[in-house]
C-alpha cells in the first residue's frame, strides 16, 4: 500500500475551523436580527439563507467560479487589492464554505434566540443593563445550546462539503485538496486502501459529532428557559 | 396512469435496439458529439455520450457500468480492459492521436515557444489530474522534461479531467492550462487567447484507443458506430477537431497484433 497522506485531513479541519469562526461572527448578529425584527425583509432574507439547503452544489459552484474569477464581482476587487486570484485558493474555499454552511449556523441560533422571551430582556433592562450588556450577560448564556449546535453543524457540514470544492477547489495538495476530494481522487485512481481509511475515519468523525450534538442538545434544553 | 406508462414505455423500448452508450474521455467530448451527429444522420440509432476522465470511466467500467463503447485518451486502460476479458475480442483500435497545448485566454500570457512557462512567469497553472487523466500525465511529463516540475508542482491546480482544467482557464481562474488541442479547436467554439503547441518530443505520444465492451456483443449499432470511426467521414471530423488520425496501414497492423 502507498503511504496515506494526512495533509487533506489537517487542511479540512483548518477550513472547517476558519469557516465556523467566520460563521459565528456573521451568523450571530444576523440570527439575532432575524429573531427580533418585524421587518418585511425578514422572510426574503430567511429564504436566501436557506437556499444552500435546496440548491445543488453545482449552482453555487458555478456562480462562485464566475464570481470569484478575475472578472467577478468578488474576484475582481480582490485581484485589484491583492494581485492574486481567489477561486482555486484557500480563501476562495472559505468564502464558498461560509455561503454553503450559513443555514446550518443561522437557523439553530435564530431558533434559540426566538425562545428567549422579551420579559427576561425587559427585566434586565429595568436593572439598567444596556443592549450589549443584555446580549452578553443574558442572551449568550441562555443560548449556549444554540451556539454549540450551530457551531458543530457548521463545522461538520464544512467537513462534509464536496460538490462546491470539487468545482472551485482545483485539488491543490495542501491548499485546496480537502478530505472529500482526496477520497474521490483515491477512488478514481482505484486506490481503495487509502479511500477506505479516509472514508472510515470521516464516518466515525461524523457519527461522533452528531452524537455529541444530540447529547448536548438534550442536556441544555432546560437552559433555554422553557 | 397505466396508459401513460405504456405510452412512455413503448418508444423507449423501440429505441433501445438502436442505442449506443459511449463513454468518452473528456478531451474528446465535443468531437464525439460531432461524430454522433454525423453517424445518426444515416443510421437508425441513438448515440448517448457520457464523459469524464479516462481513469474515472475505466473504474466505472471495471464495476460494470453499462457502456457499449469506450473512447479512452490512452492505450493503457483499453489494454487493461482487454486483459481483464471485458471487451469484445480484437476490438481495440486507435481512433485518434492527441496533441497537448498550453493555452491562456490572455493573448499575452503564452508565447509561441513557451518562454513564459520556462521562465516561471505563469503564476497559476492548471493541468488535468495526472493520476486519472492522460492529458494530465502528458502535461506532467512535459514539465518534467523541461525541468520545470519542481518549480510548478507546489501550486499546480489540478482539474478533475481535462474538461474541468480547460474551464478553469476559460473563466480566468488560472493564468494558463495544459489542455488538448481539440478543446481550443472546436469549430463551434473557437478560442482566442494565446497558445503554445507543446513539441511532441516533450511527452509520450497520446494515442487514444477505443474498445467495444462486452455489453456491445449483442448490440449491432455499437459495432456500426465503432466501424464508422474508421470511415473517411469520421476521420475528417476527428482531424478537423485538432487530432492526428492513425494511418490506415497502422490500424490494420495493430488489429492483427496478438493480445499481450
Amino acid at each position: 500500500m502507498q503511504d496515506l497522506d494526512l495533509t487533506p485531513l489537517w487542511l479540512t479541519l483548518e477550513l472547517a475551523a476558519v469557516t465556523t469562526v467566520i460563521l459565528l461572527l456573521l451568523g450571530t448578529p444576523l440570527a439575532w436580527w432575524l429573531a427580533r425584527t418585524r421587518s418585511r425583509l425578514k422572510t426574503p432574507i430567511e429564504a436566501v439563507i436557506a437556499l444552500p439547503l435546496v440548491l445543488p452544489p453545482t449552482v453555487l459552484g458555478f456562480y462562485l467560479l464566475i464570481g470569484l474569477g478575475p472578472d467577478g464581482i468578488v474576484g475582481g476587487p480582490w485581484r485589484a487589492m491583492t494581485g492574486g486570484a481567489l477561486a482555486v485558493t484557500f480563501p476562495g474555499l472559505v468564502i464558498g464554505s461560509v455561503l454553503y454552511s450559513l443555514p446550518f449556523v443561522v437557523q439553530p441560533l435564530q431558533n434559540t434566540f426566538e425562545t428567549i422571551g422579551n420579559p427576561l430582556l425587559e427585566a434586565a433592562a429595568t436593572l439598567r443593563a444596556g443592549p450589549l450588556d443584555r446580549f452578553f450577560t443574558v442572551v449568550l448564556p441562555l443560548a449556549r445550546g444554540g451556539f454549540i449546535t450551530g457551531a458543530t453543524l457548521g463545522f461538520a457540514h464544512t467537513v462534509g462539503e464536496f460538490g462546491v470544492v470539487l468545482m472551485i477547489g482545483g485539488n491543490v495538495p495542501g491548499k485546496t485538496q480537502v478530505i472529500s476530494i482526496a477520497i474521490y481522487d483515491h477512488v478514481e485512481a482505484l486506490e481503495y486502501a487509502q479511500a477506505h481509511l479516509l472514508s472510515a475515519g470521516l464516518l466515525a468523525f461524523s457519527f461522533v459529532v452528531l452524537f455529541l450534538v444530540y447529547t448536548l442538545n438534550r442536556r441544555w434544553r432546560p437552559a433555554l428557559g422553557r | 396512469m397505466l396508459a401513460a406508462g405504456i405510452a412512455l414505455g413503448a418508444p423507449a423500448a423501440a429505441a433501445h435496439d438502436g442505442e449506443v452508450n459511449v463513454a468518452v474521455a473528456a478531451n474528446f467530448l465535443s468531437t464525439s458529439r460531432a461524430l454522433a451527429r454525423r453517424f445518426m444522420a444515416d443510421h437508425q440509432a441513438r448515440v448517448l455520450i457520457s464523459s469524464g476522465s479516462t481513469g474515472k470511466l475505466y473504474a466505472q467500467i471495471r464495476h460494470g457500468a453499462p457502456y457499449d463503447l469506450f473512447l479512452a485518451a490512452d492505450v493503457r486502460r483499453p489494454r487493461k480492459l482487454e486483459q481483464a476479458g471485458l471487451i469484445v475480442r480484437d476490438s481495440r483500435f486507435t481512433y485518434a492521436v492527441g496533441r497537448l497545448v498550453l493555452w491562456s485566454r490572455d493573448p499575452r500570457q503564452v508565447d509561441t515557444d513557451g518562454r513564459n512557462l520556462k521562465h516561471g512567469r505563469i503564476a497559476r497553472l492548471a493541468i488535468a489530474n495526472p493520476k486519472t487523466a492522460p492529458y494530465g500525465a502528458a502535461a506532467r511529463t512535459a514539465l518534467q522534461r523541461l525541468g520545470l516540475w519542481s518549480r510548478y508542482r507546489q501550486d499546480l491546480v489540478r482539474g478533475e479531467n481535462v474538461g474541468q482544467t480547460f474551464q478553469f482557464a476559460v473563466t480566468g481562474n488560472v493564468d494558463a492550462a495544459f489542455v488538448a488541442l481539440s478543446q481550443i479547436s472546436d469549430p463551434h467554439h473557437p478560442q482566442g487567447g494565446s497558445r503554445w503547441i507543446v513539441p511532441e518530443r516533450l511527452y509520450p505520444r497520446i494515442e487514444q484507443q477505443a474498445v467495444l465492451l462486452k455489453n456491445a456483443a449483442a448490440n449491432p449499432a455499437a459495432a456500426d458506430f465503432a466501424n464508422f470511426l474508421h470511415s473517411a467521414a469520421a476521420r475528417a471530423i476527428i482531424e478537423r477537431y485538432g487530432y492526428g488520425v492513425p494511418a490506415l496501414r497502422d490500424r490494420q497492423a495493430q488489429r492483427r497484433q496478438p493480445t499481450p
